[in-house]
């Protein structure tokens, strides 16, 4: 390691100890303030498991049921907390499994860490026994990897990886360390890092950018806010809810950049997106300037980019350079963290209200409520709708829930309803789409956050790619309350199906098993409902208990979510139905 | 901004860490973009690398891909530049059979006109070296190729550019931050 491209923390109060590879591990989380890790041990990791064992009390290791469970959870705990997520694996099998997950975190921005034990170095590139390069497997899927072979190099590889993992824009780094390095005994201490030579995490916002931007604004007679997770990320929720306030712009939000602002507030005009709100996608194409702050221009945001918002001029805060440009061009730029960059945008800002503008998003409402909301929350049909079961989650949580959702009809279902007064609180799998997300990052959400009610609400196909993650939920008690929307489909695919594809309903019914006998198994209390007179005595029942809870909802099975706009489509040409 | 494709050549000064060469080669691949040489050395400054990479690109490509690369933890700076910002040379080696020098004399006048330089000679096959522009090199392949080649092979693209690159600037800003 070349000490030159880092700097440290001075601690002069930090001694040096004489200790394994594998304890130092552990000191080095302990250090970083990690209170909870998950995983999976096995053969290449079996040092740092015995330490873990005589730290008991310290460090608290949730053993996982599956590699991608203890990724997910990882990722749950950070995205809830704001704080590192860490997952531990073996060697071979045992990193691979960690890889959905940290590709989760790469396209989501979540801070994690994962380390891997890997063979003896010796034994590197030998095909030795569960011997995978997971330093190339993982390159392409994290923000910084490392393998590590001499336990001297454990500490600071550790700080860079914290460092690299929380700062910036933050994302997953993993660390590799062979069974040697973890058996070797050094002189162990340690500091944090605090920068690193090649790397500028928060680029300098430029005051004329900034100055440019609100001229902009001020001057605007449509403008628009669209926000996304950068929000969150930069910590930057009062300073948005100022810049709304004052401009009076209204401001919708991509999914990860829900509950930044409450769901509540009156210049929030919902979700854009592929199944976001009518309103902001319509009027996408109709704003004079769109303020995107923290977000990419994801394509299940933008539709066909030659038809988003042409219209109008493009200010755009992120703080990663290399999002300016990709994929919408910005006639104003502002790099930096949105917390500052949004606090400086306030002063500049002159207070406004754009009450006719505003109107028309609520005229766009009114026409999706008609055709689109009411049969979703207050169906008259008979089957059940999803959207009746957030409304009635809604009741019971008042809005102070985190709802973890996993991928398809549900989440977007969720997304689209469920009601937020804070922040961190929509926790979903938005750019990777990673069906069986939402069990265990429901866990590790409960987990960093216990004070929190945490309602996962997953689909019957999601719940079964990581239902074994029940097993850690009742080991470690932790009060998860569980929604299964059971459509018997994997309901997305099947909207696409008959929509796209003619009702070709190619491998997309499931036969499901009694999903309540087997939460009952895990000894986790469980309740079905099939009629709409038992629903809300069973979401009462479930907001209301003390433990985990499973709910299993038998809902309509070809129920299909509006409003979408279908890929490749223009924001403008959102469908109703 | 022109959509033309062009030659760019894109430097990236980098930590010298192993792994950096997958992370950036990695950028290039996702997005379909076939390299058309890449060479890493030493750069100006102590411990700090340099790729030169040189691909056929649109100029939007380039800034996309230029924001990718330093994007990467360990990538310090990267600049793409067009052939007149640069001052470029490749490098390559002839393997040809030593009978030739004297059967054919008209050998010898093209390796005297070509500018290149004799490395080793022995009974059976004498090498030669010439660095130049690509079509310099293709000329003299050719006129060699007629008689026959044993080896050849030729370098990417090394490059310097024209513009300043202030690294040193950003490493000396950090030591004293
Ligand atoms: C790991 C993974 N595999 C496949 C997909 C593709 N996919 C997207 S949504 C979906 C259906 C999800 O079905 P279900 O969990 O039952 O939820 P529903 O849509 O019915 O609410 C599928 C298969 C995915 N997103 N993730």
């Amino acid at each position: 390691m070349n000490t030159e491209t880092i700097k440290k923390e001075k601690n002069t109060s930090a001694k040096t100890e004489h200790i394994s590879g594998a304890e130092a591990i552990i000191k080095c989380l302990i250090a970083e303030g990690v209170d909870i890790l998950y995983g999976y041990p096995g053969g290449a990791i079996m040092p740092v498991y015995d330490e873990l064992f005589k730290y008991q009390g310290k460090i608290h290791h949730v053993l996982t049921r599956h590699e991608q469970g203890a990724a997910h959870a990882a990722q749950g705990y950070a995205r809830i907390s704001g704080r590192v997520g860490v997952a531990m694996a073996t060697s071979g099998p045992g990193a691979t499994n960690l890889i959905t997950g940290i590709a989760d975190a790469q396209i989501d921005s979540t801070p994690i860490v994962c380390i891997t034990g890997q063979v003896p170095s010796h034994l590197l590139g030998t095909d030795a026994f569960q011997e995978t390069d997971i330093v190339g497997i993982s390159t392409p899927v994290t923000k910084w990897n490392a393998q590590v072979t001499k336990a001297a190099d454990i500490p600071e590889v550790m700080a860079k990886a914290f460092y690299i993992a929380k700062s910036g824009r933050p994302g997953p780094v993993l660390v590799d360390i062979t069974k040697d390095a973890q058996f070797e005994e050094f002189d162990f201490k340690y500091e944090k890092c605090t920068a690193v030579r090649s790397y500028n995490p928060v680029p300098k916002t430029d005051i004329n950018a900034v100055k440019a931007a609100a001229k902009l604004i001020n001057n605007a007679k449509k403008p628009m806010i669209v926000w996304g997770q950068g929000v969150i990320l930069g910590k930057a929720e009062a300073e948005l809810k100022a810049v709304v306030e004052k401009s009076g712009v209204p401001a919708a939000w991509t999914i990860l950049g829900a509950s930044a602002l409450p769901t509540s507030h009156p210049l929030n005009i919902g979700m854009v997106g592929m199944h976001g709100n009518y309103a902001p996608n319509k009027l996408t194409n109709e704003c004079d300037v769109l303020i995107a702050i923290g977000m990419r221009f994801d394509d299940r945001v933008t539709g066909s980019l030659d038809t988003y918002a042409k219209q109008a001029k493009v200010i755009h805060f992120d703080i990663d350079p290399a999002e300016i440009n990709k994929n919408v061009k910005a006639d104003v730029a502002v790099l930096g963290n949105s917390k500052e960059s949004l606090a400086l945008l306030l002063s500049e800002l002159n207070t406004n209200k754009h009450e006719a503008w505003h109107q028309e998003f609520k005229d766009l409402y009114a026409i999706e409520y008609e055709s689109v909301i009411k049969d979703d929350i207050l169906p008259e049909k008979e089957g059940l709708t999803m959207g009746e079961v957030l409304k009635e989650i809604n009741t019971h949580s008042n809005g102070d829930a985190a709802i973890v959702s996993d991928v398809g009809q549900h989440q977007m279902i969720a997304c689209r309803y469920a009601e937020f007064n804070h922040s961190k609180s929509n926790i979903t799998s938005g750019g990777l789409g990673t069906m069986g997300f939402a069990l265990p990052a429901a866990i590790g959400a409960k987990m960093a956050e216990p004070h929190r009610e945490v309602v996962a609400i997953i689909g019957d196909g999601g719940y079964q790619m990581n239902i074994q993650e029940l097993g850690t939920i009742f080991q470690q008690k932790a009060a998860v309350k569980i929604v299964v929307l059971n459509n018997e489909f994997l309901g997305m695919v099947r909207q696409w199906q008959q929509l796209f594809f003619d009702k070709r309903y190619a491998s997309t019914e499931m036969t499901n098993p009694d999903f309540v006998t087997i939460a009952k198994g895990y000894y986790i209390d469980a309740k079905r409902v099939t009629k709409r007179e038992e629903l809300a005595d069973a979401v009462k029942e479930m907001m209301a208990s003390k433990s985990s809870y499973f709910l299993e909802v038998c809902v309509e099975k070809e129920d299909n979510v509006f409003p979408m706009i279908p890929s490749g489509a223009s924001v403008s040409e959102v469908r109703l139905s | 901004m022109s959509q033309e494709i062009k030659t760019f050549t894109i430097s990236v000064y980098t930590e010298n860490n192993i792994g950096l060469l997958n992370r950036i080669s990695a950028i290039f691949q996702r997005r379909h973009i076939n390299i058309e040489s890449l060479t890493t050395s030493q750069s100006e400054i102590k411990n700090v690398n340099r790729f030169v990479i040189v691909v056929k690109i649109t100029e939007e490509q380039a800034i996309k891909l230029v924001g990718q690369i330093e994007k990467q933890v360990e990538a310090i700076r990267a600049y793409y530049h067009t052939n007149e910002e640069t001052i470029f040379t490749e490098s390559c080696m002839f393997k040809i059979k030593s009978d030739l020098l004297f059967d054919e004399p008209q050998i010898q006048n093209i390796i005297k006109e070509s500018d290149s330089r004799i490395v080793t000679v022995n009974k059976e096959f004498f090498v030669l070296e010439k660095t130049g522009r690509r079509f310099e090199i293709e000329a003299l392949r050719e006129k060699f190729e007629v008689y026959g080649i044993m080896q050849f092979v030729r370098s990417g693209r090394i490059a310097v550019t024209k513009d300043e690159m202030k690294v040193s600037e950003i490493l000396e800003a950090f030591k004293n931050q």
